[in-house]
């Protein structure tokens, strides 16, 4: 079997799409998202203010402090700067002054709050007491941070099953699994090749992503490195196991495409690559929890952010470990040799 | 002295797909040290065959003995004993020659050395070389190496020569020449007939899953009951008369056959049928567009038990 594996890295190594796609595509995502959400540090919320009698002094008291930045607009101005997200709310021209602004929108809700705070004091009203304020940023929880275990998850599923799906159709159709069944080659062998292949080229894939992650972006890594190692190896072998078993049957490339779709693309939306698996209704959360990529980033998150020991990992790990079991062993039951 | 058993033996074999019947009911017995030929067309049930005395198939019905034993299991011990080289096996484009002959080597128990099977393949100058930089001819050949590799006592090639250009054809030939030389039993199996009667000591002829006839070639070409053949066409105000008749009186004729275009005289000595033929035409008022003789061959022994030629282009 090591012969079958040797061949196998071999041809891996020697394609240079497959060196783009695991390699180099991850870490320009992680780089790429990473500038696209990257923390900024806070600034001030723009606010237009319809021009007319009260508008001075009102732009004048919001300016005071540095929460508000306001400007001046005629009112059909205003309602375009409003629509365009240019301005986050608009101050009336009226006596009593009202305010217009989006109440589903985060940052609007904000405005109106430190506005109406704003205009109030200047009107008179007075603070009952001066409460202290302490800025506290922990590491662990910019979006990059929630992103690269994330990618790196994804980047284990893929590899596992589009370079395992393939290369075994082509096989397939190639006549070379016949081949190597002709001759003296074990089938548990042929495919056990296939996850000994990839684990050998798990360690400069997810090392890669990992060092470049974690010196270049930041990304902390709370956890244990060797606890870390080893859940990207269940990662990988049970992707892996997966791909095997789309790849069993379908005599052609799109065939086995299609199957892969099907298996991922859910995967890819529910499975809390980008954005937390909670923003989806509590009616699917059975369905998300169990796909083997939401256990794989889940477990990711917990070793890389919180630091997480083993024990409150074992729930998820085994869910991957039954995963890649199972589908193993039916892949070599199922699988079409010629 | 005891005959040592044969190399191979199946009696009543039956294999059908769908409405197909691919095998209907064949006997064979390849000898120990011999090499035989199953000559037929494309689609006489010839790989069919092949694929079950390798193990890559089941029959429907008949036995198989293959080496004293038979396809069970997984067949690991039986396997190690063969070489088996399939039709179009297309090896991992990037990998280098003495790679793929290493993996292969590496799943028999005993067998040559990598630069052995390069060697006696004739690939040692590319030994380095990626599989998508070989000829037709030297992948061919690659594909010979890895069913050598393992030293087997019984070696299957499945048309071994289709698709190449003469001179790697000849290069193939001399390649189991020389396993013929080492006492190794060979079983092919071919359309073309110069391959079966240059290479194999005994030749079943196959079409549409029976074997119609078998031996030696020289046999089988004596069985036609002349040796030469003359092929010609006719053309003249008196050609539309001519009919077989005209030509079983000949001297030396002993077999006439119309065939497209033409017609087709199996005859014992070409030097008295030939002026025989242009008198008779010439009194038939018809003269030969066209007039070839050839020694007799395989393919003429086929046409004559079946009607049809061997190759359908």
């Amino acid at each position: 079997m090591s012969e079958l594996t040797r061949a196998r890295v071999l041809e891996l190594i020697r394609e240079p799409e497959a060196v783009f796609w695991v390699f180099v595509f991850p870490i320009l995502m992680a780089g790429l998202l990473g500038v696209a959400f990257r923390s900024r540090a806070p600034e001030a919320l723009p606010v237009a203010v319809v021009a007319g009698e009260h508008a001075e002094a009102r732009a004048a008291a919001l300016s005071a402090g540095a929460d508000v930045a306001p400007r001046i607009l005629s009112a059909p101005d205003a309602r375009l700067a409003l629509t365009r997200g240019q301005v986050l709310l608009i101050v009336s021209n009226d006596e009593v002054p009202s305010y217009g602004y989006d109440p589903t929108n985060g940052e609007s809700r904000a405005a109106r709050l430190a506005v109406d705070a704003a205009l109030q004091r200047a009107a008179g009203r007075d603070d009952a007491f001066n409460a202290g304020m302490a800025a506290i940023t922990a590491p662990g929880t910019r979006y990059v941070d929630f992103l690269v275990p994330g990618l790196l998850g994804m980047n284990l599923m893929g590899t596992g099953m589009w370079g395992v799906g393939f290369s075994l159709v082509s096989a397939r159709n190639g006549n070379l699994l016949k081949r190597l069944i002709a001759a003296p080659a074990r089938r548990s062998h042929i495919l056990a090749a296939q996850l000994t292949s990839r684990v050998i080229l798990l360690i400069p894939e997810a090392g890669a992503l990992l060092l470049f992650a974690h010196f270049a972006l930041g990304v902390p890594i709370q956890g244990s490195l060797l606890l870390l190692i080893g859940v990207s190896l269940l990662g990988a072998l049970t992707f892996t196991g997966i791909g095997l078993l789309t790849a069993a049957r379908p005599r052609t490339i799109e065939g086995v495409s299609g199957i892969m779709n099907v298996v991922m693309i859910p995967m890819w939306t529910f499975s809390g690559i980008f954005f937390s698996t909670e923003r989806f209704p509590a009616g699917m959360q059975p369905f998300i929890q169990v796909l083997p990529l939401t256990a794989l980033n889940d477990t990711l998150r917990a070793v890389m952010l919180e630091g997480a020991g083993l024990a409150p990992l074992l729930p998820d790990l085994a869910l991957l470990t039954t995963w890649g079991i199972v589908s193993f062993v039916l892949a070599l039951k199922l699988f079409r040799w010629q | 002295m005891s005959p040592s058993p044969p190399a191979l033996r199946c009696r009543g074999l039956i294999k059908r797909y769908a409405e197909v019947t691919a095998v209907d009911g064949l006997d064979l017995e390849v000898r120990a040290g011999e090499c035989f030929g199953m000559l037929g067309p494309n689609g006489a049930g010839k790989t069919t065959t092949v694929e079950i005395f390798e193990g890559l198939r089941i029959p429907d019905a008949g036995e198989v003995e293959v080496l004293g034993d038979w396809w069970r299991g997984d067949g690991y011990s039986l396997r190690t004993r063969l070489g088996i080289q399939l039709q179009e096996t297309k090896f991992p484009e990037k990998l280098r020659v003495h790679e793929v002959v290493r993996l292969f080597r590496s799943l028999y128990p005993r067998g040559l050395s990598v630069d052995e099977v390069m060697d006696r393949v004739g690939l040692q100058g590319k030994a380095n070389a990626q599989v998508r930089t070989l000829s037709g001819g030297q992948k061919q050949r690659l594909s010979l190496g890895c069913a050598l590799a393992g030293d087997p006592e019984l070696l299957f090639l499945d048309e071994p020569t289709t698709g190449l250009d003469p001179q790697s054809r000849r290069q193939t030939w001399d390649i189991v020449d020389e396993l013929k030389g080492r006492g190794r039993t060979v079983l092919l199996t071919t359309h073309y007939m110069e391959e079966a009667e240059r290479l194999c000591d005994r030749v079943a002829v196959v079409d549409h899953g029976k074997i119609i006839a078998s031996g030696t070639p020289r046999d089988l070409i004596s069985s036609l009951g002349a040796e030469h053949v003359i092929a010609f066409s006719i053309d003249g105000p008196g050609a539309a008369s001519v009919d077989a008749s005209t030509f079983l009186d000949l001297p030396s004729v002993e077999k006439v056959a119309r065939e497209e275009g033409g017609w087709r005289l199996t005859v014992r000595e070409v030097h008295r049928a030939v002026p025989a033929l242009l008198a008779a035409l010439a009194e038939r008022d018809a003269a030969p567009t066209r007039l070839t003789t050839h020694h007799a061959t395989l393919e003429d022994v086929f046409m004559e038990l079946t009607g049809r030629t061997l190759r359908d282009d």
